[in-house]
């Protein structure tokens, strides 16, 4: 049994490091802005799909790693994180019991409010606008949803 | 017997703080973290030290593409390399031409200085650093060299490629520097039109391709295809450095200014590595700024 555990901490490591080595690999520059939120996505999958909910103080802790690898204001990608995977604990029994496609809509919305919050805080920083390609990464992460739910199951095994 | 993972996740009896407390609670530490980051700055020695614990990750993303890299160079066939090597001593042999000239300009340049008791700012030392990681995202254009401050490098320390003006070091780690580029929205640079010597800044505008001169009057003596270099104001880059040329001049309609876009001439989007440069500019003569925004900003 305690092996059995250990295995899956394992596991879930590994799939921890892959997501965020995901988020920095390089990248054409034209490609960039539709990079998934592979961290982002694989938080959201541990909270709808996975065998247990990633907590709020893990999203904050990812939030600020992703703060500190993207060299952005610290605390923000912190915020936004936090208050994504809150959002996504609320409404976690209703989203679970949800199709692949209704959940894929879900995760889109959920990436939305993300980049809204960035935005909102890049624009009370007073930090420049960028561009309109920024929103395209939501449609590409939620578009990627249902292979990674399949393969985040692989790893994990089926809840 | 049912495992505890075939059940839904939540305990009967409800411990520690709620939902939403630990929300608001994690909401208000990240507000703070952002405030003092970037309107005090006092989380610069914090966040060194967390780049250096995750210098191994970041190298180790990289380690594939290096490895491809370095390969694709390996695997380049003897004709290819005769054929470079050819160029190479063509090159050379006609760069050697123009040191040769250069070094002539340079002695009677030291000589006008002298007649006129002002000194001369050039880099005198430099390090070649590798692009660790390249970040585009978000049009913060920002890159992760392979030199810290165990080399020297300082905050605010020029970088440059053969062509051009690359950017500013904002933040060293023990073995690894971040390097915001003349293309990120939030760098100002102070340059000067290499051929009427007008001052002004360049600003960043979140793409490689260009960089903007947005405060120049609509009667400024300015063409396509003027140099625009350094100025030396503001302390951070020496004068004279080359950073990009003139491509557009663009009049807004209502507006009194001109606002002129320069195609950067650093290779920002394809440069393997950069030279971090050391000039002393203790020997700056005190020029009074043009204007209080004058200096290299950095956010």
């Amino acid at each position: 049994m305690a092996r059995g555990t250990a295995w899956r901490t394992a596991r879930m490591m590994l799939l921890g490091v892959t997501s965020t080595a995901a988020c920095v690999v390089p990248l054409p520059n034209w490609l960039d802005p539709a990079r998934p939120a592979f961290l982002s996505i694989t938080l959201l999958w541990l909270v709808f799909a996975g065998p247990k909910p990633a907590g709020l103080l893990a999203a904050w802790l990812a939030g600020l790693l992703l703060d500190l690898l993207q060299g952005g204001m610290l605390g923000q990608n912190a915020l936004a994180m936090v208050v994504t995977v809150a959002i996504a604990l609320k409404f976690r029994l209703q989203v679970k019991t949800f199709e692949k496609p209704n959940q894929t809509l879900v995760v889109a919305g959920l990436l939305f409010i993300y980049e809204f919050l960035m935005f909102c805080t890049d624009s009370l920083a007073g930090l420049r606008g960028r561009g309109g390609w920024q929103w395209l990464y939501p449609v590409t992460s939620a578009l990627l949803w249902p292979w990674l739910d399949e393969l985040h199951k692989r790893v994990l095994g089926r809840h | 017997m049912a495992s505890r993972q075939d059940h839904d996740y939540r305990p009967l009896l409800v411990s520690g703080p709620s939902l939403a407390a630990r929300l608001f609670m994690l909401v208000i530490v990240s507000g703070i973290l952002m405030i003092a980051d970037h309107r005090a700055g006092y989380l610069d020695a914090l966040r060194s030290t967390l780049m250096a614990g995750l210098y191994p990750l970041q190298r180790s993303v990289d380690a594939p593409f290096s490895a491809a890299r370095w390969l694709s160079e390996g695997l380049a066939t003897h004709s290819m390399l005769r054929r470079e090597n050819g160029r190479l001593a063509e090159e050379n042999r006609e760069l050697r031409l123009r040191q040769m000239r250069l070094d002539a300009l340079e002695r009677e340049n030291a000589r006008l200085r002298e007649a006129s008791q002002t000194t001369a700012r050039v880099i005198d030392r430099y390090l070649v650093a590798e692009l660790v990681r390249v970040e585009m995202d978000r049009l913060r254009h920002r890159v992760l060299v392979n030199r810290g401050s165990t080399d020297g490098v300082y905050v605010g320390q020029p970088a440059l490629d053969a062509q051009g003006v690359f950017g500013q070091v904002t933040r060293v780690g023990p073995v690894s520097a971040e390097v915001i580029m003349i293309s990120d929205p939030a760098h100002a640079l102070p340059v000067a039109i290499n051929r009427t010597g007008m001052r002004t800044i360049a600003y960043g505008r979140g793409t490689l391709e260009r960089i903007e001169l947005p405060f120049l009057p609509g009667n400024a003596d300015i063409e396509p295809g003027d140099l625009v270099v350094t100025s030396g104001l503001g302390g951070v880059f020496p004068p004279g450095y080359p950073v990009g040329e003139v491509e557009e001049l663009l009049k807004e309609p209502g507006e009194q200014g001109l606002r002129v876009t320069v195609r950067p001439l650093a290779r920002l989007s394809s440069d393997p590595e950069v030279l971090l440069a050391w000039y002393d500019n203790q020997l700056v003569e005190p020029v009074a700024p043009m204007s209080p925004n004058d200096g290299a900003e950095v956010p």
